[in-house]
């Protein structure tokens, strides 16, 4: 080969990063075009997940549905009931009792903080930071333990009900609930010590994964991916819900939506959610947890999309209701589902282990992603 | 450009003509856009309103309804348009160019509902394998279905 | 005291009597001494290694928060025994499109510098293999040939993990290799020579950690990258590319890359001791002793190293090594020759 003699004959290769691959988050596949170690470009690969819910919810009463939700994102399975049951209660019409807000805000940020956590964790062990990831892992820990003092489940807790929640928490979980919240100012300082201060951790986020505004809302980022690029935009401030506006908290804010702004971003979200818990605990009132609701439940004609500020960004339920018992439609907008559309402009450019810290740092679940 | 969405409307009316319905919703405006206006408008619209949320369809008995949830995210406003497109010919333009967010939520739609979206540079399949038949959120997709494939069920 | 600091060398002297008293000739005796050694030099590797299994995993678990193995006999002792057994039984499976011969020799000669590094190491007083006059050259050559085996590895499981995973190991080592031999440079001038028994007995006041530091800081920097252990473990990078070279390798063969990682480990740790704590030098205690408790006092270092860091980016790690521990080692070369000149000519 004459012209290979020239100069060194070199050659794209295409890598098939997933559905099985450590670090991809669950069943994300990603076609990479490597050229050597850096990423020429990415297509993402989704659906292995997909269960059709849907279409599930088509067939289930609107109080069927429910358990479902908990599998959306499965890190933050109060949040989703959050979604959905205001959704419902929404187009209903349906008043919550005092208490249950309360018991529901106290759920919502717990969860936050809880999925937040195994954010801080899998984005240590993606850069190989295996003692970063037994940290939050420790304290997430109590956070289930008090779930499950509350529903009887860790994970999938179902908690939430359509007009308030499943039952009042028992006594052992105030105590529980006020040690933890002693101690989390201390953990978040030891993740910051572990974790943030680290110069080989900074030297690996610090300009890795750009995402600036603009580009982030023109792909529909929302959440901590956004605000970790300077825009300051929560739902929980921009139009509260349930009782938010009650509460006194921060948006936190990055300045340059590269991986290391969103990973602090998420740290300092849950020193505020630290903060609303406080408040709620303070104000929570005495009563009933659950409204008075027929046993079955019979939405009027007629459309709703909620949107709360789950973990991840933004999600969305768009429920349509033909007058029966069961919804005509329901659509989910899963916000790690959005946020991956724009993975692939993020990390154009970079090394394979950019990549890898990226994705971490986008924090996708890919339950909520298939669907 | 305000994006007080009454008097946003108003002026779409005005432009665009009557075929520009406003339809009763209590919680945000919904605005009935045809078919063939879409490109103009959503091309107006992403001046001001800088966040596609959302995108998705509807299978009612007569006609698909596509609707797009917007956001004006420095102005905290909401807008909702609204497409209805014909059961045997379920086509409408891509917003993709003014949204990028459009380009997995169009797949998602067409993947699930069989909307055809003109002009999306790479409508594929999203969910499913890309060797599924049907799209399963039509409400005429039969459930007990045995030939999900084009080759038969994958073996076992 | 002074039975059990010649222990070894008693039971040396007890054989090589024993042998002669059969009526074997000198050069017999020779050999079976020799193998005797590689037996002896074999099982410490083999013993070192399944216990260090051990120890990585309850230093993880300690700095984790974790207690780390438990169950298998008293503190999860056997854990590795039974780790082993379970590697042991398992199938060997190759890649069909691996290219067989050279997937098969990769694992084993992967394992052969590794023993082979012990032969120059004094593990005690007059407790060496080989005394050869050019130690320290034999083992930078014997340890950089290791390369070959693992890129041999990873070329041919013709998997792309196993490619990017062994291009950046030959990297990183070639790379690596030389602040590597830099570091050691200040030492040699510093002990006059090659002879890991002379470097030893240098430092009989004064340990070179005090007169090299910057040499043993650039020396444990460029083994930790030598060893592919962590902050420097791209070559297996589990995050981005699985386990690079090894990805395909099950049951011993991928023991065999295992046992290699851990026994250059306890090399590379006692090659430390060696040249800048003293060897195997003492107050009270057995040579042989203080040597062990030398060596995992730096096989503590590197693993503390290994659970605090998260893995250093391709590019740095290229950037540290040329642009930044080369300088300097060069500078440590430079700075040590004047000094020395210097004392000379003041006649200290």
């Amino acid at each position: 080969m004459p012209e290979s003699t020239k100069e060194l004959y070199t050659e794209e290769i295409t890598l098939n990063m997933g559905p099985q691959h450590p670090s991809t988050h669950g069943v994300y596949r990603g076609i990479l075009t490597m050229d050597g170690e850096y990423v020429v470009g990415v297509e993402n690969v989704i659906g292995y997940l997909h269960r059709g819910l849907e279409k599930i919810a088509e067939n289930r009463t609107y109080t069927q549905f429910i358990p479902y939700t908990d599998r959306l994102d499965y890190l933050s399975a109060m949040l989703n009931n959050l979604g959905y049951v205001q959704a419902v209660e929404k187009l209903m019409g349906i008043e919550v009792p005092e208490r249950a807000e309360y018991l529901r805000i106290i759920m919502a940020e717990l969860q936050r903080m809880a999925s937040h956590m195994v954010f801080v964790a899998s984005f240590a062990l993606d850069l190989s930071g295996w003692t970063g990831w037994m940290y939050p892992f420790r304290d997430r820990e109590r956070i289930l333990d008090l779930f499950e003092m509350a529903s009887g489940s860790r994970l999938t807790t179902s908690y939430l009900r359509i007009g308030g929640v499943a039952e009042d928490v028992p006594e052992e979980f105030w105590p529980a609930l006020k040690a933890l919240l002693a101690d989390l100012p201390r953990c978040f300082e030891e993740y910051d010590g572990l974790i943030t201060g680290n110069e080989i951790f900074q030297a690996r986020t610090k300009g890795i994964g750009i995402l600036d505004v603009a580009t982030a809302l023109a792909y529909g980022v929302t959440g901590p991916n956004l605000r970790a690029a300077g825009l300051a935009f929560d739902l929980r401030k921009a139009r509260p819900y349930g009782i938010y506006s009650r509460f006194d908290f921060e948006i936190p804010t990055g300045q340059n939506g590269d991986s290391f702004d969103r990973f602090v971003v998420r740290i300092q979200e849950m020193r505020q959610s630290l903060r609303i818990i406080e408040q709620a605990v303070r104000e929570i009132p005495a009563g009933p947890v659950r409204a008075k609701l027929p046993k079955v439940l019979r939405p009027p004609k007629g459309e709703v999309y909620h949107q709360i500020e789950g973990s991840k960004g933004i999600l969305g339920f768009y429920l349509v209701s033909d007058g029966s018992t069961r919804p005509y439609r329901l659509h989910i907008r899963g916000p790690s589902f959005v946020n991956l559309g724009a993975f692939p402009l993020m990390v154009k450019g970079g090394t394979i282990q950019d990549l890898v810290s990226t994705l971490a740092s986008i924090d996708i679940v890919l339950g909520e992603v298939d669907r | 450009m305000r994006v007080e969405p009454q008097a946003l409307t108003a002026r779409l009316q005005e432009k665009y003509g009557p075929a520009i319905e406003v339809l009763p919703d209590p919680t945000v405006t919904t605005i009935l856009v045809p078919p063939e206006r879409l490109p103009a408008i959503a091309a107006e619209l992403a001046e001001s309103f800088n966040l596609l949320l959302d995108l998705t369809a509807v299978d009612w008995p007569e006609y698909f309804e596509v609707v797009y949830f917007l956001w004006s995210v420095p102005e905290a406003e909401e807008l909702r348009l609204k497409v209805r497109l014909p059961k045997d010919r379920p086509e409408v333009s891509s917003v993709s160019a003014c949204w990028p967010a459009a380009l997995c939520l169009e797949r998602e739609a067409y993947d699930l509902l069989g909307i055809v979206f003109r002009g999306h540079p790479d409508l594929r399949r999203i969910l499913c394998p890309d060797d599924f038949v049907g799209h399963p959120l039509r409400k005429d997709f039969a459930l007990a279905q045995a030939d999900r494939w084009e080759e038969g069920p994958p073996a076992r | 005291m002074a039975s059990v600091e010649t222990v070894f060398l008693s039971g040396d002297q007890w054989l090589k009597n024993w042998l002669f008293s059969w009526g074997m000739p000198e050069s017999w005796v020779f050999l079976c001494t020799v193998v005797v050694y590689a037996v002896a030099v074999l099982l410490f590797v083999f013993a070192n290694v399944i216990f260090l299994v051990y120890l990585e995993r309850k230093v993880a678990g300690y700095m984790q928060q974790r207690l780390g193995p438990n169950r298998v006999g008293p503190g999860g002792i056997f854990q590795c025994v039974a780790d082993a057994l379970k590697l042991l039984g398992k199938e060997d499976i190759i890649p069909a499109s691996a290219d067989r011969g050279l997937f098969r020799l990769a694992s084993l000669l992967i394992f052969i510098p590794a023993t082979m590094l012990f032969v120059v190491i004094p593990f005690g007083r007059e407790m060496i293999v080989a005394d050869l006059n050019v130690g320290l050259l034999y083992f930078i050559a014997v340890g950089s040939t290791a390369t070959i085996a693992v890129l041999m590895g990873g070329w041919s499981a013709n998997n792309k993990y196993s490619l990017l995973g062994s291009m950046r190991a030959v990297a990183q080592m070639i790379s690596y290799e030389i602040p590597l031999a830099f570091s050691l440079l200040g030492v040699i001038m510093l002990a006059g020579s090659l002879r890991m028994s002379e470097i030893v007995a240098a430092q009989k006041d004064l340990w070179f950690v005090v007169l090299q530091p910057v040499a043993f800081i650039t020396y444990f920097i460029a083994a930790t990258a030598e060893l592919n252990r962590g902050p420097f473990d791209l070559p297996e990078g589990e995050q981005e590319i699985i386990a690079g070279p090894f990805v395909e390798y099950s049951g011993m063969r991928y023991a065999l890359f295992f046992l290699a990682e851990y026994a250059n480990l306890v090399s590379v740790s006692a090659l430390a001791v060696t040249l800048f704590f003293g060897g195997w030098q003492g107050p009270w205690l057995p040579s042989w002793l203080w040597f062990v408790i030398k060596v995992y006092f730096m096989i503590f270092l590197f693993m503390w190293v290994k659970w605090t860091f998260p893995r250093i980016r391709v590019d740095h790690l290229m950037g540290l090594a040329w642009k930044f521990l080369l300088p300097v080692s060069l500078v440590n070369v430079f700075v040590t020759g004047t000094a020395i000149k210097l004392f000379q000519a003041m006649g200290w």
